[in-house]
């Protein structure tokens, strides 16, 4: 299992470089660079002042060799400055990342939790009323973007004088002000990544509810609990976690709008505020640390088809 | 004796009975028939390619007039949705909205279709190292942030206007970039899917009888290869449309996409708007509903036609 994780890692660190590379070199064709716009901010400055820029922050060396530097400090823990602020990426992303994490899992499991249940449902009753106003109500929930849920929170219940709290609430806060916090964008994102796995578990149960096994586990006199959760849940799992990990890409675009919705100072608001300022290293670091958690959490789903299915050993 | 029984051998009226209708023609009658949803769902993609051909005719106004009616009027018989914050006609800019949200998605469409049968087909088709540098590509790609994508290929042609590109409308610079973006990223995204089908074609005997009484790479991809992988092109495209217009919708709603002077349901939802939203909630209702109703189709048809042409394909 290690070497198989090792070597899963390995060929992993080519797609991350490769990742970074287009990042790198696509952020530096965005014209109205970052040079001017440090100078727009010094008008009195001397004309020698575009290169002292450049020099400062590396700019005036070849986009070759800037990111063969670049990688030789990531291989340091060191992601650069800020050109902006002039604070180390990794503090301004480590102060950032942990919200938008929590607020992902949040999310993720809140889907979870309404998916499983009603994609059961849905499926041991097949072709009723419920299955057929669970499945429509997925692929609405599927349908509806969550800006216009979002929207609808926050100006709805505006006229009983009730909206959901938009600022910022940290654990310091008050643990239960926090999660009431984080509830409501947990929520919404949940609801449109549980549409997914909702249809996802009910088709795979559907399929594994026929098997012979389940016949026999039926005639063996088990609780109809224990072979649906037992033989038949367990045995549907493997594509129902595949897509929760491809959903884990899903929900870090999702964070980036629903951050900027409800204020939250999460990664994804800093993204696009770093994108409108041309800030070369924080654009770069935020990529990275997406593309690896995308990465390493497509190697948590393999190890768990291990610990799901017996039958998968990796070597 | 022996007479009779050749006759009751004649299988000749059983054969006629059975005439197979054209694959296509078949599915058709089949959704309708069989998929009440999925019918419903194509009867709103229908309705909102007619609203975005025929916008100019259903919009009463122009859905840039200011004042077209009183400020944040209730909806009613001379405003069917209402006004908004500067008076102007929320139905008509729906209706507007439509034109620019289909053209978009259609053209993105286009493009991701062309894209993911040409990395799908090619990948799978000629296999070995070309096949695994393409796919370790494609893996890059999917790694990246799909939003941050766009975002990062906008803010690149920002300022820039593409000679021969009206300067304003649909087809601005701006749109175009969104179009060509969206298409990509959705377009490799999917042709790991394309590629599996063609992996599943290309063990079928009728490839191995085709090369062997001679058929080169051209002849394989285009009389086999692409008509055996149509079926899931066809459902890709139609759940890509409702993703492409949720995407541009997104990316106007950020301020990053379409630009606003050009009326689009994610913008109408954005910006200024929003601090008159619960005092007159029409202004979200109708641009949302509009936009939630039109992916809500998309995706009923997509899924019904997954259903009818492909029952392998399983993406959730």
């Amino acid at each position: 299992m290690t070497k198989y994780l090792v070597r899963r890692a390995l060929l992993a660190v080519p797609t991350v470089l490769l990742v970074l590379f287009a990042t790198f070199s696509i952020v530096r064709l965005v014209p109205g660079d970052i040079v001017e716009l440090i100078l727009a901010e010094r008008p009195y400055a001397g004309d020698d002042a575009r290169q002292q820029v450049e020099e400062d922050l590396g700019l005036d060396r070849p986009m070759v060799v800037q990111f063969i530097y670049y990688i030789g400090d990531i291989a340091r823990g060191d992601l650069g400055n800020s050109y902006w602020t002039t604070r180390p990426v990794t503090e301004e992303l480590g102060n950032r990342m942990p919200i938008t994490f929590e607020f992902g899992l949040f999310a993720i499991l809140l889907g979870l939790i309404i998916a499983l249940p009603i994609g059961i449902l849905s499926a041991t009753r097949q072709d009723t009323i419920a299955d057929y106003a669970a499945r429509s109500v997925a692929i609405f929930a599927l349908s509806v973007p969550y800006f216009f849920t979002a929207t609808l929170l926050i100006v709805f219940p505006a006229k009983w004088g009730w909206a959901p709290p938009l600022r910022y609430q940290s654990w310091a806060d008050g643990p239960i002000d926090h999660i009431y916090y984080f509830f409501f964008p947990a929520l919404l994102l949940g609801v449109s990544l549980a549409g997914t796995v909702m249809r996802m578990t009910r088709t795979m149960m559907l399929e594994v509810l026929r098997q012979d096994y389940i016949r026999t586990a039926w005639s063996k006199g088990l609780r109809e609990r224990s072979i649906i959760l037992r033989h038949g849940l367990r045995n549907a799992m493997i594509p129902i976690i595949t897509i929760v990990g491809l959903q884990v890409g899903v929900a870090l675009s999702g964070t980036i709008i629903l951050e900027t919705i409800f204020n939250m100072p999460g990664v994804g608001r800093y993204l696009v505020g770093a994108i409108s300022q041309r800030d070369y290293p924080s654009i770069q670091g935020v990529v990275l640390i997406l593309a690896v958690s995308v990465v390493v959490v497509n190697i948590l789903v393999d190890v768990a088809y291990a610990s799901l299915d017996p039958r998968i050993r990796y070597g | 004796m022996a007479q009779s029984q050749t006759q009751t051998l004649d299988l000749g009226p059983l054969t006629e009975h059975r005439r197979r209708l054209p694959f296509y023609v078949d599915v058709f009658r089949r959704l309708i028939r069989e998929k009440p949803l999925g019918l419903f769902g194509l009867v709103v993609v229908i309705m909102y390619f007619a609203m975005a051909v025929a916008a100019p005719l259903i919009a009463p106004d122009d859905p840039n007039a200011l004042l077209a009616g009183p400020k944040f009027a209730d909806p009613g018989v001379s405003n069917f949705f209402g006004t908004d914050n500067l008076g102007r006609d929320i139905f008509s800019r729906v209706v507007y909205g439509a034109q620019v949200s289909m053209t978009i998605g259609l053209v993105a469409v286009a493009v991701s279709t062309l894209i993911t049968l040409a990395i799908g087909v090619l990948s799978g088709y000629f296999g070995g190292i070309a096949d695994m540098f393409i796919q370790r590509l494609v893996d890059a790609f999917i790694a990246f942030p799909g939003l941050v994508f766009i975002i990062a290929i906008g803010a690149i042609f920002v300022d820039t206007d593409f000679p021969g590109f009206p300067t304003t409308g649909v087809f601005q610079t701006d749109n175009v970039v969104l179009m060509a973006t969206i298409g990509v990223l959705l377009g490799v995204g999917s042709s790991r899917i394309i590629r599996s089908a063609t992996l599943s074609v290309r063990s079928q005997a009728y490839m191995e009888a085709s090369r062997a009484i001679g058929a080169g790479h051209g002849r394989m991809i285009f009389v086999h290869v692409l008509p055996n992988v149509m079926a899931p092109t066809i459902t890709l495209a139609t759940l890509g449309l409702g993703t492409a217009i949720l995407l541009e919708s997104s990316l106007s709603f950020l301020g990053l996409g379409v630009p606003p002077d050009t009326p689009t349901w994610g913008g109408m939802l954005s910006g200024e708007a929003r601090s008159f939203m619960s005092e007159h909630i029409w202004m979200a209702v109708f641009p949302g509903g509009a936009l939630s109703l039109a992916v809500f189709g998309f995706n009923m048809l997509g899924d019904a036609l997954r259903d009818l042409l492909d029952p392998r394909l399983r993406t959730g």
